[in-house]
């Protein structure tokens, strides 16, 4: 089961080392080399990570209105507000309801979608750039189109009238929650624009699974399909699931750009961060309430990070087995 | 690789653990980017934000008013997108904030020290403005903002389609819901409202009888005809004869004109478009009484001109306004009557607006006048925001108008509690 990484070209490396290393002395410091090559990212990641962390810690024990230097220390007020506050909480049920969605949906389709190109024996680079281009387009973007072409209200838009065709009534889709058809433009446009990304981690994944396993489940009477893909190609690929499980959460949990555009003035379907955006930075300029919800929110990513990463293992790697 | 695992161990977990923290202060980072060109810098640079008007010209115009002015470099930020008040707040606690802007009366705006007092450039022509603009603006003796201009929002509504239907101009809420479902056939629907309902809000209580807040700055909102106002309402929402999900909004005349509807909540600006699409046949008529007791109403909403009192040019930019917005009148004029059309606040010079004296603008006037209720400087952003959330709440979604009104009362009063104490 280890071999993903160790197959090919990784392999020899190892045994060069040690003789490059005593020939050049100046990289012979790996604490100094550590520093070098990191400290750069470090600090810009202190810069414009750590420090708006540390801020909003510090702002969220005061009295933050229409400023982001306030006086008023109020302690745990604004955590208790946030807490207390049904449009938050119901947001973080928003974003489960979600998650729940879209990443299933989205790791279901990239796979397939790298298993169909995989399989291809040409014009593979052309179907892996078309699927692949979509992640070059923004959220703005692709969250008007939604909204504007193809989900738009009157008869005229994309599915209202296909919907003619069959002689239903035009829907107005993102008017109500009542039916959710919101959800559908949500997960469709996220479907849309990130599947092709994640197919590539997979294709790449699929390229990296030795041959040899599939031509010794062959001697051994393994059907090709569905066994060959159970037991070999599904296992061969828990790294790269994971990995992408792991990022589809921490995307769907920083979902902002579509929600915002596509469900303006709604109170229903804001996910944590659109919540927060309301109350920091919209009409309410609350920044103590907003970086107190940041930091629950922060928490909350942080311990399901570490709970996914303690039952799917990721970040264990290939020598935990 | 084993061996040297233990030694990489530390480095990959800072890393590791450095990485997982980027990926979650994406939510921290997650600022306000107001990009601008030029500006706060040495001498008279003043920049100033304008939301983007829909109507040909607007944006050369403030353009060429600031090009004309001798004594500062004015640059203007044409902020477009829906959410010009978000990007305005978040601007105006940094120091690349504009030195003026345009916005509504809001007290938070003062009480957080924001805006600077305007009175001395205002009070020598006091006399010359629409008072109730000038009381909008007004706290504690001292007055904020200049008004360039007064927007009345009404239906507009399309002659002929009512002929056609055999629909009177509908005097109640009832007879509204009525008529946009008489209205309504498989091309056109009876009525729009605004893709999210949201500018009807406040015309609804109005009609009902109501208040946003009273004279003690107390809710005033929440009664029985609003209630039921609401309830009426969701029952036209689900209905089907009111056009959803439009490609633009109620503030542009497209759903009217392009004909995708039959009558259209919008304002006065978009007026002149309207003419141009559809001639004579248009019509308009005030926000109809919900209740018995209740009146029709119209929002005269509008837009004023604020300085930034951090700004390191206050002068300079009360200079501007008053050179602009006082003392030009040419330009006020071209700004109130040559693109969309907007009622002057100066008293003279409504009263010289030939365009605004006959016809449909005169009808637009009257209503203004007639059933005109203007901005309370008492009611926030945050609390129009909580009141708009109600129709999301009990119209849009099938909730209990008593629970959503009850939900935006606990907002609404936190307000206040702040703002008054």
């Amino acid at each position: 089961m280890s071999t993903i990484t160790r197959s090919g070209v990784s392999r020899p490396a190892p045994a060069k080392a040690p003789r490059g290393r005593s020939r050049r002395g100046l990289r012979g410091n790996p604490t100094a080399n550590f520093w070098l090559f990191t400290g750069p990212f470090l600090i810009g990641l202190a810069l414009f990570v750590y420090v708006p962390i540390g801020w909003s810690l510090w702002l969220s024990f005061f009295d933050a209105r229409f400023t982001v230097t306030p006086s008023e220390f109020i302690g745990f007020e604004n955590y208790q507000y946030m807490l207390t506050n049904d449009d938050f909480v119901g947001s973080l049920i928003t974003f489960t309801v979600f998650a729940a969605f879209i990443v299933p949906t989205t790791w279901a389709f990239s796979l397939s979608l790298a298993l169909l190109v995989n399989r291809l024996r040409f014009m593979q680079a052309f179907f892996r750039s078309v699927f692949f281009l979509p992640t070059a387009v923004s959220y703005v973007a692709a969250a008007l189109i939604w909204k504007m072409s193809i989900f738009s209200g009157v008869r005229f838009g994309l599915m209202n009238t296909v919907l003619g065709w069959f002689g239903a009534d035009g829907i107005a889709w993102l008017a109500s929650p009542d039916p959710p058809w919101y959800w559908l433009v949500l997960v469709t446009v996220r479907l849309w624009l990130q599947a092709g990304f994640f197919m590539i981690l997979f294709l790449a994944a699929l390229q990296n699974i030795p041959q040899e396993l599939y031509e010794a489940a062959a001697i051994d009477g393994a059907k090709r399909g569905r066994q060959t893909f159970w037991y070999i190609t599904l296992p061969q690929l828990r790294a790269t699931s994971t990995a992408v499980i792991l990022l589809l959460l921490v995307q769907a949990y920083q979902a902002f750009d579509e929600f915002f555009n596509l469900l303006s003035n709604a109170t229903w379907g804001r996910p944590p961060l659109v919540e927060l955006y309301y109350i920091a930075l919209g009409e309410n300029q609350d920044y103590g309430a907003g970086s107190a919800g940041a930091m629950i929110l922060t928490l909350l990513i942080c311990v399901v990070t570490l709970l996914q990463g303690k039952f799917l293992g990721f970040g264990r790697g290939d020598e935990s087995k | 690789m084993s061996a040297m695992r233990n030694s990489n161990w530390d480095r990959r977990t800072v890393l590791r653990a450095a990485m997982g923290l980027a990926a979650a202060g994406g939510l921290a980072a997650c600022g306000g980017n107001n990009g601008r060109g030029g500006g706060s810098g040495s001498g008279k640079n003043l920049v100033q934000y304008f939301h983007a008007y829909g109507e040909q010209g607007t944006e050369q115009a403030i353009k060429r008013y600031a090009k004309a002015y001798k004594d500062a470099n004015v640059s203007t930020q044409w902020i477009t997108g829906e959410n010009f008040e978000s990007k305005l707040f978040s601007a105006l606690l940094t120091d690349k904030a504009p030195d003026l802007f345009e916005f509504h009366p809001q007290i938070q705006l003062i009480r957080s020290g924001q805006v600077a007092d305007l009175t001395d450039i205002i009070d020598p022509v006091k006399d010359d403005f629409n008072q109730a603009d000038i009381a909008s603006h007004t706290v504690d003796g001292k007055i904020y903002g200049v008004r360039m201009i007064d927007d009345p929002q009404f239906f507009f509504y399309r002659k002929s389609l009512l002929e056609k239907a055999n629909v009177e101009v509908p005097q109640t809420l009832d007879e509204l819901i009525e008529a946009a479902a008489k209205l309504t056939t498989d091309k056109v629907k009876g009525l729009f409202l605004g893709n999210e309902l949201d500018p009807i809000a406040r015309p609804l209580i109005w009609a009902a009888g109501a208040d946003t807040l009273d004279e003690k700055n107390e809710i005033a909102y929440h009664t029985d005809g609003v209630r039921e106002g609401l309830v009426k309402l969701r029952k036209l929402f689900t209905s089907g004869d009111l056009l959803l999900g439009a490609p633009t909004d109620f503030w542009d005349p497209s759903a009217l004109n392009q004909g995708l509807t039959a009558i259209q909540w919008c304002g006065m600006w978009a007026m002149p478009a309207m003419q141009e699409a559809l001639g004579d046949d248009l019509g308009i008529f005030p926000f109809p009484k919900v209740t018995d007791t209740g009146k029709p109403s119209v929002y005269n909403g509008g837009w004023s001109m604020f300085v930034n009192a951090k700004s390191k040019n206050v002068e300079a930019a009360k200079e501007y306004v008053k050179w602009l917005w006082i003392d030009q009148k040419e330009y006020q004029e071209d700004w109130s009557l040559s693109y969309g059309f907007h009622i002057p606040p100066r008293t003279s010079l409504a009263e010289s607006a030939d365009k605004l004296k006959s016809g449909l603008p005169a009808e637009g006037v009257k209503l203004f006048n007639e059933y005109g209720h203007f901005d309370n400087i008492g009611f926030t952003q945050a609390m129009l925001d909580a009141v708009e959330d109600v129709l999301g709440d009990c119209v849009r979604d099938n909730g209990d108008p008593e629970a959503a009104l009850d939900k935006a009362d606990g907002k609404v009063n936190r307000e206040l509690k702040k703002l008054f104490g």
